[in-house]
C-alpha cells in the first residue's frame, strides 16, 4: 500500500474508494461527495504527497455503462515527478448540471483541459477563470461526446450562410 | 483589299484573349486541411510538376490567388474561415473541390464535418477519390482551364448573374440526425442501432 493512500485515508476517510488494475492505482470519489471533497483531496495529493504534475484531465460519460452509479466522471492523471509514481483520481458528477470545483488554482495546466471537458461533456467547473468552449464553435449548443448525442449531430452542420457567385 | 498582317499576329476577341491569359496563370490558394493536402503538395513536386500548367505559384495570401483548392475535410468551425478567404480572393476566381471529403464529407458523416463545401461556396470542378492522385488534380486544372476558356469574359460579368445558390438542391432533405447512429452501438461488429 503506497504511502499517499495512508495520508488520504487519514484525512478523507470514507470519502473515496480505491481500486487497482495492473500498475494503475485509482482513487474514486462518488458524485454525492465529489463537489465537497475533490479539491481538498487533489490539494493534499499535490502538497503533501508529491504529485506535482497534472499529466492529463479527461471526461467520461457512463451512460448505459454496466454497473455505473453516476453518469459523468472527470479523471485526473497525476504524476510524482520525483518518484515517477502515478495515480488516477476519478471525480463523479451527475445530471442535471454536473459541476465540479476547478483544479486551475492547483495546476495552471488544467485550464484548457477543463474547457475541453466542458465543451464536450457539459461538465461545468466552478471557479474556472475562463470557462468557454474550446473545440466547437461558440454558437454550438450541445455537448458532442455525451453518449445520447447522435453521431451525425442534431443538424448543426449546415446552419451557415451560403456565398453565391455574385457575392464572391 | 485583304488586310495583310505579319506572321505572328492573330486576330481574336478581347474576351478570348483574357481567358487565354487567365487560364495559363491560375494561382492556387491551397486550403488544405487533411491527407488530400499532401497529394496537393505532391502535385507541385518535380515528379508531377503543376508548373507545366502555370499553376505552380501557390499563394498563402488570398489577395494573390484566383483558384481555391479545398483539399481535405472541412469542419463547421472552419466554414466561416473558408468563406472569408474565398471572399477575400481577387476576381475572377474559381474553386476546385479536391477529394471525397471536400466534395461530400467523405466517410466523415459526423456532427462536425460538413457534407460538401458546395453548400457554402461555389465550386467549379470536383475531383473524386480518397485521396485523388496528383494526375487527377492536374486533370481538374486542365478541365478548369477549358471551362475558363469557354465561359469567361474580360470583366467576369458571367458571374454577376449567378445570384442563386449553386450547390446541391436538397438542403432541406438533410437526413434526420436521429435516424441512424453508431454509438452507443456494438463497436466490435460496427452494428448501427437506432436511437428510437
Ligand atoms: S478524401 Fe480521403 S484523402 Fe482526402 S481528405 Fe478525405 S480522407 Fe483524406
Amino acid at each position: 500500500m503506497p504511502g499517499y493512500l495512508d495520508v488520504l485515508t487519514q484525512k478523507f476517510n470514507g470519502a473515496f474508494t480505491t481500486s487497482e488494475f495492473r500498475d494503475n492505482r485509482r482513487v474514486s470519489v462518488a458524485a454525492d461527495k465529489s463537489p465537497d471533497v475533490i479539491f481538498g483531496l487533489l490539494a493534499c495529493l499535490k502538497n503533501e504527497c508529491g504529485f506535482d504534475m497534472l499529466a492529463d484531465l479527461a471526461g467520461i460519460d457512463y451512460l448505459n455503462y454496466p454497473g455505473a452509479a453516476d453518469r459523468f466522471a472527470v479523471v485526473y492523471a497525476l504524476t510524482n515527478t520525483a518518484t515517477g509514481e502515478r495515480v488516477f483520481v476519478k471525480a463523479h458528477a451527475n445530471d442535471p448540471d454536473p459541476a465540479l470545483p476547478s483544479a486551475v488554482p492547483l495546476w495552471e495546466g488544467a485550464n484548457w483541459m477543463e474547457r475541453e471537458v466542458y465543451d464536450m461533456f457539459g461538465v461545468t467547473f466552478t471557479g474556472h477563470p475562463d470557462l468557454r468552449r474550446i473545440l466547437m464553435p461558440d454558437e454550438f449548443t450541445s455537448f458532442p461526446l455525451r453518449k445520447d448525442y447522435p453521431l451525425r449531430g442534431a443538424g448543426e452542420r449546415h446552419n451557415f450562410v451560403t456565398v453565391t457567385r455574385a457575392e464572391g | 483589299m485583304a488586310l495583310k498582317l505579319d506572321d505572328n499576329i492573330f486576330v481574336t476577341q478581347l474576351d478570348q484573349l483574357a481567358n487565354w491569359v487567365r487560364k495559363h496563370s491560375l494561382w492556387p490558394m491551397p486550403f488544405a486541411t487533411a491527407c488530400c493536402g499532401i497529394e496537393l503538395m505532391a502535385t507541385a513536386s518535380s515528379r508531377y510538376d503543376i508548373a507545366r500548367f502555370g499553376s505552380e505559384a501557390m499563394r498563402f495570401s488570398p489577395r494573390q490567388c484566383d483558384v481555391m483548392i479545398v483539399a481535405g475535410r472541412v469542419v463547421m468551425k472552419m466554414v466561416p474561415v473558408m468563406q472569408r478567404i474565398w471572399l477575400q480572393m481577387s476576381e475572377p476566381k474559381w474553386c476546385i473541390s479536391m477529394g471525397a471529403c471536400a466534395s461530400s464529407g467523405g466517410v466523415f458523416d459526423t456532427y462536425a464535418v460538413v457534407q460538401g463545401i458546395d453548400r457554402f461556396i461555389p465550386v467549379d470542378v470536383y475531383v473524386p477519390g480518397c485521396p485523388p492522385r496528383p494526375e487527377q488534380l492536374i486533370r481538374a486544372v486542365i478541365d478548369l482551364q477549358e471551362k475558363i476558356q469557354k465561359t469567361g469574359t474580360i470583366n467576369a460579368r458571367e458571374f454577376d448573374r449567378r445570384t442563386a445558390y449553386e450547390g446541391p438542391g436538397a438542403l432541406s432533405k438533410e437526413l434526420d440526425p436521429k435516424e441512424l447512429v453508431v454509438a452507443p452501438g456494438n463497436f466490435k461488429t460496427g452494428t448501427r442501432v437506432s436511437l428510437n
